[in-house]
């Protein structure tokens, strides 16, 4: 019991007074064990932060003065300590009383360093305990004795899992509210067990405590005779660490950065994340599949004689190969698999939902690559574990889908078939193209050999061939701009213009493809980015055959207007911006769709309820306040025609 | 890379400064990689030592590929500005110095101004100088141990065009991946040495023998107690009040800023073992010695980083 007049009381280990050199030779050698609380508030998990941080003396007398000044003013604990306030930084979570975001905590015990993830319990908070949970070894998962295992159990259970986390420490909390009652501990302990099997989790270790009393922290108990042990500080001792897991698999290694201070020296950095390596290890060089060995393993301490998982360096390999940035250094005969189609976990993290079909950067290991998601096969309902129908993943919800990447990823399944893991080169983040928010954060399962069955045809008539016999330059005219602000009729008008010239020419607009091709379409964000890409596929073959493309939708996204330019060769694309002002627009409103959009009787309708987001640099821009369709038109052919 | 005892053998489990020393070189790196134009802030204190020192290994034999920068107050101790300069020359990096020419101009000091002499030299002076060089990420020495708003920042980051910070609107970090994507005009703030503590900072230094400024260890210096505060009488520029007469102390400081603002304790300590005992030993935390914290009461730092500041 921990009282606010207490005088506080350190225990430091006697040696740092005795032998401050055998003290710190001794902690030199300390590992490093990271890992994740889970619960509410209400379970009490700030409070045994708070503790665990003062058992290990990491609580200094200024520090404790500002929290006992604190607890008077803004505790909830009466007049105890209330440990929580330590924990909860910012301001914004002092007032609200609760925590919001991933706080990294640090304390040290004899044998062990540790780095503490402490991350919000509540569901809107999932982003926030996978991203903790990511770098955990092991994950404490709170349970408060009087009200056993919850829907949130489940949850924290579920997610420390997904992730990966192989050691699961179950902390029944608040012991001494429940008279440290044995047989609820049990009752607790079974109901999880049931719990932790249907997740898949093999193993737990159970332990009854009180964060606020302190009982069973870095000391048995006697409020608790009936419980041998271990106290969950010995266990967080003791636990094995998953870096050791790493050093059993075959060696890999991503290359960071490309090491050269002049033309005698060409190294690869990067951190190894697999195995160990040496001078005349034969690897392979992974997408390029070249064969060659190391030469030496640089540092600034001198070269060393064997490298190993977890350490930096950079690596002389013997022949002049390829190597690059994004490149993978792997053991000659392991190497990693490259692959264009997958199967993933997606875990959705910003506001904004994922928009299938729409091209996002992706980043795996030291790759970043464009990629595209589908629908997702079903969405996985957090508390419950059932598997959910879904269109898209919004906030906060996990799903597996199936992605595409617009060239091949070195990867390795984030779990795999022995159940071990690769977090380094089977995780990854999604990055939004216009924002540059990270978005997501995924897991890979396996690559789908589908692509690899689909094979080009090679042609012989060339795309060149076709142009040539026409006597013009593909084009993609590609008109964009608000609903009524004309780029049907210009569009019309630059078509009749080059059939006079005896271009070759097609008009693709909202009547010949929502009509046809694209009928099963409606107006959602999701819809309309599938409804472009079709048509900028269809446009594409439409310039291999040699045609001059004139496109006329509003394609109000910036993202999928550029996902169309990145299909077209280039030079080849011509992004025509219509500008015309909303209030001229919609004075117009030539179809009267305004006039129902801000009735309310049309939905998701471009500038009114839905986004238009403008060109930043298209290559012509059309004001049609200052110039009349006729003159609009001979601009844009000009261009076209290079005039 | 540390170099093990002799009966460490690898492979076996690395220590936890093998682990933090490989982080912070593979989080250097990822910037030189991901970044335009990057900078390295130079406090001339100790985290920014052992920061310079694992930017040394990240990209050897290459010297580093960015320049060091020093925020200058002008206010520094002298023996600061000694090591910084010699410093840089070592690494074989550009150095830097900016000292914002209005707060120059107008005779800023922290013993007429107060709270404005941080502003206006650090804060605007750090968002003057990124301003002038195009700088789009800026490493920083921070950790997350040292205050509790420290605790939630991201290694990553990002910052608007005009430098704001907003905790609520920060990337998810996962993994050891890192977004340093941005648009132009954005910047991003680094800090490598996140996930050191104060005592991990220290014993790095002692293994890998890395110079730091002396005023860390203790030595006899003339001193004035001002406010419960020790201070050290570094030149004629302090002013000292009626009736001050400096005192001759055994003193040294637990962190450097700028002299004035910084509190010196009482001390025997006059190696690094001793230095480090001290600290294990005592039962005041790092930054009580500054003024910074205490400013608008307890989210003083919160509300200087939302402003820009480091």
């Amino acid at each position: 019991m921990t009282d606010i007049k207490d005088e506080p009381v350190y225990k430091t280990d006697a040696l740092i007074e005795q032998d401050i050199d055998a003290y710190l030779e001794k902690h030199q050698h300390k590992t490093m064990l990271r890992f994740i609380t889970c619960g509410s508030v209400d379970d009490g998990k700030s409070t045994l932060i708070g503790r665990l941080l003062y058992d290990s003396k990491m609580i200094f007398e200024d520090q404790l003065a500002d929290l006992h000044a604190d607890s008077k003013k803004m505790g909830t604990q009466g007049q105890e300590i209330d440990f929580a306030l330590l924990v909860d930084g910012l301001a914004a979570e002092r007032e609200q009383g609760i925590t919001i975001d991933v706080a990294y905590r640090f304390f040290a015990t004899e044998k062990r360093k540790f780095i503490v993830a402490d991350t919000p319990g509540h569901e809107q908070y999932t982003r926030n305990m996978v991203t903790g949970a990511s770098t955990a070894d092991l994950a404490v998962i709170l349970v408060d004795a009087r009200k056993g295992v919850l829907v949130q159990t489940r949850r924290h259970s579920y997610l420390a899992h997904l992730v990966g986390i192989k050691h699961v420490v179950l902390a029944v909390n608040k012991m001494d509210l429940i008279d440290y009652d044995r047989s609820t501990f049990l009752d607790i302990v079974q109901d999880y067990r049931e719990f932790a099997e249907e997740v898949g989790i093999e193993a737990f270790t159970a332990i009854p405590i009180s964060g606020f009393k302190g009982d069973n922290i870095t000391e048995l108990s006697d409020n608790t005779p009936w419980y041998s042990g271990p106290t969950l500080m010995d266990h967080l001792e003791s636990v094995e660490l998953s870096a050791d897991e790493d050093l059993g698999k075959p060696f890999r290694m991503a290359v960071q950065w490309v090491n050269r201070p002049n033309l005698d020296f060409r190294g690869f950095s990067g951190q190894i994340s697999g195995g160990t390596i040496k001078p005349g290890d034969p690897v392979r060089i992974v997408p390029s599949g070249k064969t060659t060995t190391v030469k030496s393993i640089v540092t600034f301490d001198g070269e060393l004689d064997e490298a190993q998982a977890g350490q930096s360096v950079t690596l002389v390999l013997e022949d002049e190969v390829d190597v690059s940035r994004g490149s993978v250094i792997a053991a000659a005969d392991h190497p990693p698999e490259s692959a264009d189609q997958f199967e993933a976990t997606v875990v959705w993290m910003a506001d904004e939902a994922m928009l299938p079909g729409r091209s996002y950067w992706l980043k795996c290991a030291t790759q970043t690559v464009s990629c595209s998601l589908q629908a997702p096969k079903y969405k996985v309902d957090v508390n419950t574990l059932d598997h959910l129908a879904a269109k898209t993943l919004d906030l906060n919800s996990i799903g597996v889908t199936e992605m595409v990447t617009d060239k091949p990823l070195t990867f390795l399944p984030y779990r795999d078939e022995q159940g071990r893991l690769n977090k380094t080169m089977g995780g990854f983040i999604l990055i939004d193209k216009i924002t540059n928010q990270t978005v997501a954060a995924g897991m890979i399962h396996f690559a789908l050999r589908r692509s690899q069955n689909v094979h080009w045809q090679a042609m012989d008539i060339t795309r060149e061939a076709r142009a040539d016999l026409k006597n013009q330059t593909p084009k993609v005219l590609w008109f964009t701009g608000l609903s009524g602000s004309g780029k049907s009729t210009i569009a019309n008008l630059v078509e009749k213009r080059l059939h006079r010239m005896n271009r070759h020419s097609f008009l693709l607009d909202g009547d010949n493809v929502r009509h046809g091709l694209n009928k099963d379409l409606g107006f959602t964000d999701a819809d309309r980015i599938e409804n472009i890409r079709r048509v900028g596929e269809v446009a594409r073959l439409m310039t291999d055959a040699g045609l001059i493309v004139v496109t006329a939708f509003i394609s109000p996204f910036r993202a999928e207007r550029d996902m169309v330019r990145a299909m077209m060769e280039e030079s080849e694309f011509v992004e025509v911006y219509i500008d015309t002002p909303l209030a001229v627009a919609e004075e117009r409103d030539v179809k009267g769709l305004y006039k129902k959009a801000r009735a309310g009787t049309l939905k998701n309708f471009t500038g009114i309820d839905s986004p238009y987001e403008a060109p930043a640099n298209p290559e012509i821009r059309i004001d049609t306040t200052s110039m009349t369709a006729e003159e609009a038109a001979d601009r844009i052919v000009e261009y076209v025609l290079g005039w | 890379m540390l170099q093990p005892n002799k009966e460490h053998f690898l492979p076996r489990a690395l220590t936890h400064l093998e682990r933090l020393e490989a982080e912070s070189i593979h989080i250097i790196r990822e910037v030189v990689a991901e970044t335009d134009k990057p900078v390295m802030l130079y406090s001339v204190g100790k985290d920014s030592a052992v920061m310079l020192h694992l930017a040394k290994k990240a990209f050897y034999p290459s010297p580093p590929p960015f320049p060091l920068m020093h925020v200058d107050t002008t206010w520094k101790f002298k023996a600061m500005y000694e090591l910084r300069n010699r410093a840089a020359e070592e690494a074989g990096m550009e150095l830097i110095v900016h000292q914002n020419p209005e707060a120059k101009e107008r005779g800023i000091n922290p013993f007429d101004h107060g709270p404005l002499h941080t502003d206006m030299w650090k804060t605007e002076g750090l968002k003057q100088a990124l301003d002038m060089y195009g700088f789009d990420a800026a490493f920083g020495g921070a950790r997350r141990d040292e205050e509790k708003s420290r605790a939630k920042e991201r290694i990553f980051s990002f910052r608007t065009a005009s430098h704001g910070w907003d905790p609520k609107n920060q990337r998810p970090e996962l993994w050891n991946l890192y977004n340093a994507k941005k648009a132009k005009g954005e910047s991003i703030r680094v800090f490598p040495i996140s996930n050191w503590t104060e005592l991990d900072i220290w014993q790095y230094i002692q293994l890998e023998g890395i110079e730091i400024v002396p005023l860390y260890f203790s030595a006899p210096r003339p001193t004035v107690e001002r406010d419960g505060m020790l201070l050290m009488v570094d030149d004629e520029r302090f002013p000292l009040k009626e009736g001050e007469e400096p005192e001759m102390r055994s003193i040294r400081f637990r962190t450097l800023g700028c002299y004035p603002l910084t509190g010196a304790v009482e001390s025997e300590a006059s190696n690094l073992s001793e230095v480090i005992q001290e600290m294990l030993l005592t039962t005041t935390s790092e930054r009580q010695g500054r003024a910074i914290d205490k400013d608008a009461g307890g989210a003083g730092m919160e509300k200087k980083k939302q402003e820009g500041y480091f």
